[in-house]
Parts: structure tokens; sequence; C-alpha cells
């Protein structure tokens, strides 16, 4: 066993010595290193959410998001169950009857609205896909209920440190790629897309006090570079908005929230940092409802095991001291 | 052993009647209570229990989510997200199976490097090593459908390229490609076969694995000095010794294994299998679970796509051909000082590939992957058949028991007479 694992750092080492010629050919294909990680109440081994965060982050996805995107894996009974937000029951309750709810067909055989109850799914904007590519600019707001485990910030590491990111992230029990990733698209929308400067066929980035000197600059969502050709500007395209953390950086999403968009009841100051991080919390508990009791028995479990190995390790121990092997 | 009887007494009058009429307890007892164990084993040799677990625990709980799944293109994804949300305990069961699935592929790949490295292939186990290779292939059909029925966007899109690789064969391939989706593209009609299938073969490897553990008990286990059992001295009773380290070595896995159950269930899966299987709507990159990427590598590295089919299943074929591809007589790489470092060289190339397989198939990653492909056809056709003739092994030592004293000699002997042989 020892001598495997001694061969497999030898192995390690190899790699690091061939290392260099791969990193650096990593493609420059937008998205992922932009995003940072957050602190979430949700992460690493004890995590859980803050049941005041989940409804304020319902309040933002009910008051914005859900003009346009749905959750329609999420029902009513959900908001009030164990692990949530964990509103009053008749909270729920009475919320679901605010909604208009598609039923039938009755004994005339005609289909009918009736108010939402707790065991009906939380109604999307939209009737269909048709309907909400029209409504939008042709772009498709996507479902959010499973968003959350639906993207990952992808970072492209060097391999040689690969080893070491994928052992950190599994150890800590990272496992927040999609709400930081939701996160970082809320908070990185830019007004317009970087001014660059032509450098005969180089394009280089400029700032916006350049851009207000010279207005002739070309603005460019992404720049593809290939070597031995002059680089290629890709402009935004109509209708779209700059966002620094998605891939390709044009996303058909206006930019969501604004300072004060949402009252708070609880005296939560109304920014857009703070709408971002309770929406994104929100959307990363419809995505994994039973997160906290995953996490719970997770650790009943592995004190557990860990007993039962120790145990066995004695065991093994004794019955084999004395007989050599 | 073939050799090996069974000490078997029946205690009481039902056993004995039952021992007369059908002698199963006999069996049992002389394959594992006290079956010879070579006494020098070491923790590579505990992964052949740890995956006779891992196929149990992959078909129970396989079941009891097949009675909560529906194998239909409107229903597949939204029944995952109900075990998920709504089944008691559905996420556990759903985390045990998929998670399981990675964990299997772990212990698989460690078990046939052990088998690589110590020479488990060589006269007399190559039908042993052959019915492996079989259980792999199998294990590679089984996880690969498992995961088109979660009907996810990389489910989808995995099944469409995969299923399109048969349609590179020569005159019949288009037909064969439209019979194993039962249409013209991948449909609700190609999840529901696979569903059927994917209940199907693990019962099958279940049947080739006793088969595999039938000819293990024929020979007998390697071990890793490579030295046959000669004298009772150079083995232990399966029951404690085996046994009692296969238990501790299947709790270490076992902590592992709930670890990523518990704390990290999706780090092993592909975010863009949360999106519903979309067929309008392809992945900027579509890649397999990782367990497959060293041979999606060997696929892509290929400018041709019927070559690069045929190096892909190739290379999982040539290992069938191993005990005869190698010309050493001796077993244990342990013994082979030449040998042992083109074999890391070659264990470095699989997880080279496997790092390639996950990346975009551009520029350099394409020139690496080629690199590393070849070196794994040279180490297996150039380097094995050669190396055999060419190298001087170091000298072998006289027994298994000489070998965990430290060498030969008297003291040696005596020492192991003296051996306390518990039972």
């Amino acid at each position: 066993m020892t001598r495997f694992v001694l061969k497999g750092l030898a192995c390690l080492g190899l790699v690091v010595s061939l290392g260099s010629g791969l990193a650096t050919s990593a493609s420059a294909s937008g998205g992922g290193d932009e995003i940072s990680r957050q602190h979430w109440t949700f992460g690493g081994l004890r995590g859980h959410f803050d049941r005041a965060q989940l409804q304020r982050g319902f309040q933002v996805y009910k008051e914005v998001c859900s003009t346009c995107h749905g959750m329609k894996r999420l029902s009513f009974r959900n908001l009030s169950e164990k692990g949530g937000p964990e509103f009053a029951e008749d909270g729920a309750k009475g919320l679901a009857e605010t909604y208009k709810v598609s039923d039938g067909p009755n004994d005339q055989g005609k289909m009918f609205k009736r108010p939402g109850r707790l065991s009906d799914r939380i109604p999307s904007p939209f009737d269909n896909e048709q309907q909400a590519r029209s409504a939008n600019n042709g772009a498709l707001p996507p479902d959010l209920s499973l968003m959350a485990l639906a993207r990952k910030v992808e970072v492209d590491h060097p391999f040689y440190t690969l080893p070491y990111h994928m052992i950190k992230d599994i150890v800590t029990g990272y496992q927040e790629g999609g709400p930081d990733y939701i996160y970082g698209v809320l908070m990185s929308y830019g007004e317009n897309a970087p001014p660059y400067k032509d450098n005969g066929g180089h394009l280089a980035k400029m700032t916006e006090a350049d851009a207000k000197a010279n207005p002739a600059m070309p603005r460019c969502a992404t720049v593809v570079s290939e070597p031995g050709q002059a680089d290629v500007c890709n402009k935004m395209s109509e209708g779209m908005h700059y966002n620094e953390a998605f891939p390709g950086h044009q996303i058909a999403m206006p930019a969501p929230l604004r300072d004060g968009v949402v009252k708070y009841a609880d005296g939560t100051p109304g920014t857009t940092e703070n709408y971002a991080r309770d929406v994104s919390a929100f959307q990363a508990w419809a995505a994994d409802p039973k997160l906290e009791e995953r996490k719970r028995l997770g650790l009943m479990a592995m004190l557990y095991l860990l007993g039962t190995t120790v145990l066995l390790y004695f065991a093994k121990r004794r019955i084999w001291s004395g007989v050599p092997h | 052993m073939s050799d090996h009887l069974s000490s078997y007494e029946p205690k009481n009058a039902f056993s004995k009647w039952m021992d007369s009429r059908l002698p199963v307890m006999r069996m049992m007892h002389g394959q594992f209570v006290d079956f010879p164990t070579p006494r020098n084993l070491n923790y590579m040799w505990t992964f052949g229990g740890i995956l006779t677990f891992m196929l149990m625990v992959q078909i129970v709980s396989g079941l009891v989510l097949s009675m909560h799944y529906q194998a239909s293109d409107a229903d597949a994804f939204n029944s995952v997200e109900a075990i998920r949300r709504d089944v008691n305990y559905g996420w556990l069961l759903r985390n045990i199976h998929a998670v399981g699935a990675s964990m299997f592929f772990f212990a698989v790949y460690l078990h046939m490097a052990r088998g690589l490295y110590y020479g488990s292939y060589k006269a007399p186990r190559e039908i042993l090593w052959i019915l492996g290779v079989i259980i792999f292939l199998l294990m590679m059909a089984t996880g690969f459908m498992g995961y088109a029925l979660v009907w996810g966007q990389m489910s989808f899109w995995g099944v469409t390229v995969i299923t399109n690789l048969f349609s590179a064969i020569p005159l019949v391939g288009g037909a064969i490609t439209k019979w194993l989706w039962g249409g013209y593209s991948v449909s609700g009609v190609t999840l529901n076969r696979f569903f059927s299938l994917h209940f199907l073969l693990p019962f099958v490897i279940t049947g080739v694995v006793m088969l595999h553990i039938w000819a293990l008990h024929v020979v007998g286990q390697n071990n890793p000095t490579g030295l046959d059992i000669k004298t009772k001295s150079d083995s232990v009773p399966m029951l404690p010794f085996a046994i009692m380290k296969d238990a501790f070595a299947l709790a270490m896995f076992v902590l592992i294994y709930a670890w990523f159950i518990f704390f990290v269930p999706n780090y092993l899966g592909d975010a863009d299998n949360y999106i519903e299987a979309n067929p309008l709507s392809t992945p900027p990159h579509i890649v397999p679970e990782w367990y497959f990427l060293p041979f999606y590598a060997i696929l892509r590295s290929i400018p041709s796509k019927l070559g690069g089919v045929v190096m892909m299943f190739g290379s999982i074929a040539l290992l069938a051909f191993l005990p005869w591809l190698d010309t050493s007589n001796v077993r244990s790489a342990k013994y082979r000082p030449k040998f042992k470092w083109f074999l890391w060289a070659f264990f470095f190339s699989v997880i080279a590939l496997g790092y390639l397989g996950g990346k975009p198939a551009e520029g350099s990653y394409v020139i690496w992957s080629r690199v590393f492909t070849a070196y794994y056809f040279i180490f297996f056709l150039v380097i094995m058949p050669v190396l055999g003739l060419i190298e001087k092994p170091l000298k072998l030592p006289n027994s298994i028991m000489d070998a965990v004293l430290g060498g030969g000699g008297p003291m040696a002997g005596s020492a192991a007479a003296a051996a306390p042989e518990k039972r």
C-alpha cells in the first residue's frame, strides 16, 4: 500500500514537470474566472439555511423574478415545510389563494380557474415556451427551480494544481457553485461592453476614460484571438445586455435588480447586493430542499462509520498480531 | 484452490441431513471460511470484496429507485426530481445510487491496476482475467445506460454522441444505429429500452462475477510476490484473517463513499444534467462521466471517426489479450525493475487521458491526447512483449513465507514453523 502511494507521488512529480505546456493552452471561453466564491450559511459540513434570508429571497423572487421566470418544481406547501423558508402554514395557504390555478375539466367538461391550494405547484408566468419567447424579445427565461444545481463556476486551473483544488473542494464540502454563479451574474451587469483599442490587429482593453476621449473605439462583448490572425471583436447584439460573469458576456435579461425595488419587512437594507444574495440562497434551497436533512444525517452517519472503522481496525490488528504478513 | 478440501463437519442432525443432500454449507465453508489465502496480501487485494459489496448496493438501491422512476421522455426527468423532493429518503437513495456508480468504477480501476502491477493476468489466471474484462465491459454499458435514465441534457447528448459512434461501422452502421435508437433519433423509445437493459445487465454482471470468483477459487489468489502457495505456511485461512482485513478496508471505503453521498453528492456529476433533456439545444461541451474520460480521449484523439471508434473499443478489447502479450514469466512487477517504470508511466498516461478527455478537443489538448494514446497502445503491443524477453528480473524469494520474513535461510524456515496458525 505504502509503495503504491509512493509511486503515486512520483507520478505526480512527473505531472508537475510535464506541466507548463498544457497550463498555458487554456482557451479563453468567457465566464468562470470572474465569479468569486461567496460565503453561504448552507455551505460546508454543518450548513443550514437562514430562514429569514430564504423568506426575503422568496419575496425578491415573487416581486421581481416571477414576472418572467417560473419555479414549477416548487409547491406552495414546500414554503412551509421544515428545512426551507418555513413560512407559517396559514401564510403559505393565504399566498396560494392569491394565485389563480387552472383545474378541470368540471362536470360540464370545461376547464376552470380556482384559487391555489397548498398542494398546487407555483404557477409559471407563461403558459408555454412560445408565449415566453414572444414576450421576451425571442429569449426564453429559464425555470429557476433547479438553477442553483444546473450552473457551476468553471475555473480553468492549470492541471498540476488541479488535484489540490479537487481535494480541497471535496474535503471542505464545496457545492455552492450554483448560488455563486447566480449571485455573480446578478452583480456583474455593466452599462456597456468594454472599449478596445486596435494595436495593429491586436485588440487591447481600455478604460471608460479612454473611451470618453475617443468615442470611435469599438466595444466588444468578447474578443477572439487566434495565433497569426488579427483579433476579432464580437460586438453586442441588438437587445442584449453586457454581463461580466455570463458566458459570452451577452445576456438577454436586463439588469433585474436596483436598490430599493423590494421593500424588506425585517429591516434588512434594500440593496442590490442583499437582493442578489437572498434570491440566490432561495434558489439554492429550491433546488435542494433536503440539504439540511442530508447534512445533519451525514454527520451522524460519518460518526457511526468512523466508530465502526476504528473498531474494525483494532480487531484486525489483534487478529493479525503475531502472524507474519 | 482446486486441491483444497473443505474441513466442514456438520454438527447437528439437520446439517448432517442437508450435507448428504445439498452440501452447500460444505462448499461455502471450503470457499469462504478455511480457504487458504496468501498471508502477504496487501490492501490492494481488498477491492474484490469491495466491488462485490458495491454491486449489491447498486442492485438494491436501483431496485427501490426503479419503483419510483418513470422511463418516458416526458416523465423521466420529473420522476427523478420527485424522487429527490417527495419520496421519503429518495434523495438518499438517489445519491447512494449515483455516487455508487462512481465509487464502483473507482474501485474497479484500482482492482485492475493491482492486477496489472502484480501480474494477476498471467497463467494460470487467464480465464479469471478475461472474465474480469467482460465484467468491466458490462459495467461500462450499465453505467452508460444508467446515466441516460436521468434524461438531463448531458444524458441525452451523451447518448446521442455514443450511439452515433456505431454509424461509423461501414455498410451496416446506419442501420445498426437506427436499430439501437428504435427510430431516427434518440427519443423516449431509446430511453425505455435503456431502462430495460439497465435493469437486466446488473444480473448478468452478477452471473459473470460468480464465474470470476469460481475461477479465482480454482487457481487461488495471486499475491505481491507473484509466487504460488507452495506449503501450508504460505497461507492463512480466509476467516478470520482475509475477511477481517477486507472488512476494515471496506469500512474505510464506505467512509469515503458516505462523504460523497452526504456532503458532495454533485461533485462527480455534471451541472448540465440538472437541465431537462432538450433535443433542440446542444450543450457547448459534451462530456461523459469521469470514468469514461480516458476512453473518450482516445476516441477523440484519432482524426477519423471509424479509426477513433476502433481504437476506443480496441483499447478495452486489448486487455483480454494481456496474458499472451506479456512474455515475462515473472508475475509481480516488484521483481521487474524496468517493467515497473513502464507500467507506472502507463498508469500516468491513463490518468492524463482522463484529464484530457474532459477538456475541449482543441490545440495542445489534442496533441497530448495523441501522445498518451500512442503510449497506451505501445505499452501493450510493444513494451510488454519485448521487455519480457530482454529484461533481467530480480532474484525471486524462495517462498511467500520467506518474502514475508525478509530473505531465506534456515532461520526463516523455523520461524515459519513456529508462526501461530490461529484458527
